[in-house]
């Protein structure tokens, strides 16, 4: 266990303080300080090194740019996951502390909350995205997944980013959702707002903000019972308001949430896996030899590209981080795209291997809060990489690809390839 | 230290050693057992480490809690009376010796 409750502990009960110059005072032993900023564009653009300046310093770090601590590490990403107690979520898992800021939407019912109130909520969308859901959806999925790399083929050169990584999961999501065919346009541009706001109140999470009324109106719409067609997760959703299980004003909110992280996520989790696959040609030639690789060959780019890159916690008490004691109510930083590369952890943590064993990558979270919705991602990803496996010959990139900067999510704007059928 | 069993759908057995309060499923991994995937890292979530328990131990580990029973309709391989998740069987001194068959499939 990597996190004590420091108030058992034979340590002078200080709480970490800072003086002007940035030196610490009055702890010990001491948290390195970083002038890091990890949600500034130039450390978007390259974050992988500044990882290991994270990992590096110490368990636990202190970026005095936005007054957080952080972790990077894996055993200490993994070890803040596991322990809701102390590492609350109702506080917000973005910079905003719920405690003293108003949140910009209101909060979700289960990312934005703690047991016992989110052990019955999770248990709902849980349900709803289970193993035995997924048997059903998978046929539908994966003719889908065939049709359009049939379509990609026949066209030869395209955009993997808008035309496939976007494509796909549009062409799925929604309709399992049960959505309207009307407003689909602002499922991406509400995503992209969801995760920019966790951040700071930068350039991104303020512009996002700002243009966000539309999105905001749709969605809330669109989380309606009676705009939900018959069958799809969000009438799923709701006729647990009739077994007793949630109440009708939290159906709605329960809609939002796969609404906010159902589609984004996989669009960005399969455009990881193509820019893998199309960098690392002989791992998409050990992956055509071997179809039954194309789980993993996805699970493996979650690890490796780690399109959540992070979320903050908040303590509920004075508590000590692998030795290093933190105060209640502080914001902790978990880089959750740094632990699934720590060497500490993974052999050649920076080599795209489809083959690896990915058990206990943190890039669906861990814990109770663990993605619910990652069977989903890991369907459309597997079905996907299937038929392109089964499909394609090569995947050559024809351009510079360009990145997209979010504060949470990363990925790229634009991927332009050329397809070679088998 | 608690030993655990796993014998893989073609009749391979591999006998291992595991941590005590492990769980199978973590047992399974850090020993490179295959044939046990643990998408979810033992969240309950995916239903890919499933197994079947040796019926000389049925007694002892146990009937699957609620949760479990529920994600046990999702495996990919034939559900049986005796199909568990080995995310949740915590290895113990009482399970020494345990024998778990593996199904061909886990997604």
């Amino acid at each position: 266990m990597v996190a004590t409750d420091a108030s058992a502990s034979s340590r002078p009960p200080a709480v970490l303080a800072f003086d002007m110059d940035g030196r610490q005072a009055g702890a010990s032993p001491a948290i390195p300080i970083l002038d890091v900023d990890p949600f500034a564009m130039e450390f978007f653009a390259d974050p992988h090194p500044t990882h290991e300046v994270l990992r590096e310093a110490g368990p636990v770090v202190y970026l005095d740019k936005w007054n957080v601590f952080a972790v990077a590490r894996y055993a200490e990403v993994h070890a803040v996951l596991n322990d809701p107690q102390t590492f609350c979520s109702s506080r917000g898992v973005g910079l905003s502390d719920f405690a003293n800021e108003k949140p910009w939407r209101p909060p979700s019912l289960i990312l934005e909350a703690d047991p016992p109130a989110h052990t019955r909520t999770r248990a709902v969308l849980s349900k709803v995205l289970s193993p035995a859901v997924m048997k059903q959806l998978r046929d539908g999925f994966a003719a889908a997944a065939e049709a359009k790399v049939d379509e990609l083929l026949a066209r030869g050169s395209f955009d993997a980013i808008s035309d496939l990584a976007e494509a796909f999961p549009l062409s799925v999501f929604p309709d399992a959702m049960g959505l309207q065919q009307e407003g689909r346009e602002n499922l991406l541009p509400y995503a992209g707002l969801v995760f920019n706001a966790f951040g700071p109140p930068n350039e991104l999470r303020e512009a996002a903000i700002a243009r966000s009324a539309p999105h905001q109106a749709y969605v809330l719409e669109q989380c309606q019972r009676e705009n939900l067609a018959p069958g799809g997760f969000g009438a799923c959703i709701h006729a647990r308001v009739d077994s007793g299980d949630i109440t009708a004003a939290e159906a709605p909110l329960l809609v939002r949430s796969l609404l906010s992280a159902g589609l984004d996520t996989t669009v960005n989790g399969i455009g990881a896996a193509l820019y893998c696959l199309a960098r690392y040609p002989q791992e998409f030639a050990r992956l055509r030899a071997d179809l039954s690789l194309a789980r993993n060959a996805f699970e493996e780019a979650v690890r490796y590209e780690s399109p959540v890159q992070t979320f903050f916690r908040t303590t509920t008490r004075d508590v000590e981080i692998s030795g290093h004691r933190v105060g209640e109510g502080e914001k902790v930083l978990m880089f959750l795209a740094a632990a699934n590369r720590d060497p500490r952890r993974w052999a050649e943590p920076d080599r795209y291997d489809i083959t690896r064993k990915t058990s206990g990558h943190v890039g669906f979270g861990s814990g109770v809060h663990l993605c619910v919705g990652q069977l989903v991602a890991r369907l459309e990803g597997e079905v996907m990489l299937s038929a392109l496996a089964r499909k394609v010959a090569s995947i050559e990139i024809t351009g510079k690809p360009t990145r997209r900067f979010n504060n949470t999510l990363r990925g790229l704007e634009s991927l332009p390839v050329k397809l070679t059928a088998a | 230290m608690p030993s655990v069993t796993y014998i893989h759908s073609d009749g391979r057995a591999e006998t291992v050693t595991a941590g005590d309060g492990d769980s199978a499923m973590i047992t399974a991994m850090q020993n490179g057992v295959d044939g046990i995937v643990g998408e979810c890292g033992g969240g309950l979530v995916c239903a890919t480490c499933h197994v079947y328990v040796d019926d000389a131990w049925m007694e002892k580990v146990g009937a699957a809690a609620t949760d479990e029973d529920e994600m046990l309709e999702g495996v990919a391989a034939e559900r049986s009376p005796n199909s568990r998740l080995s995310c949740q069987i915590k290895m113990t001194d009482a399970l020494d010796g345990l024998v778990l068959r593996l199904p061909d499939r886990q997604f």
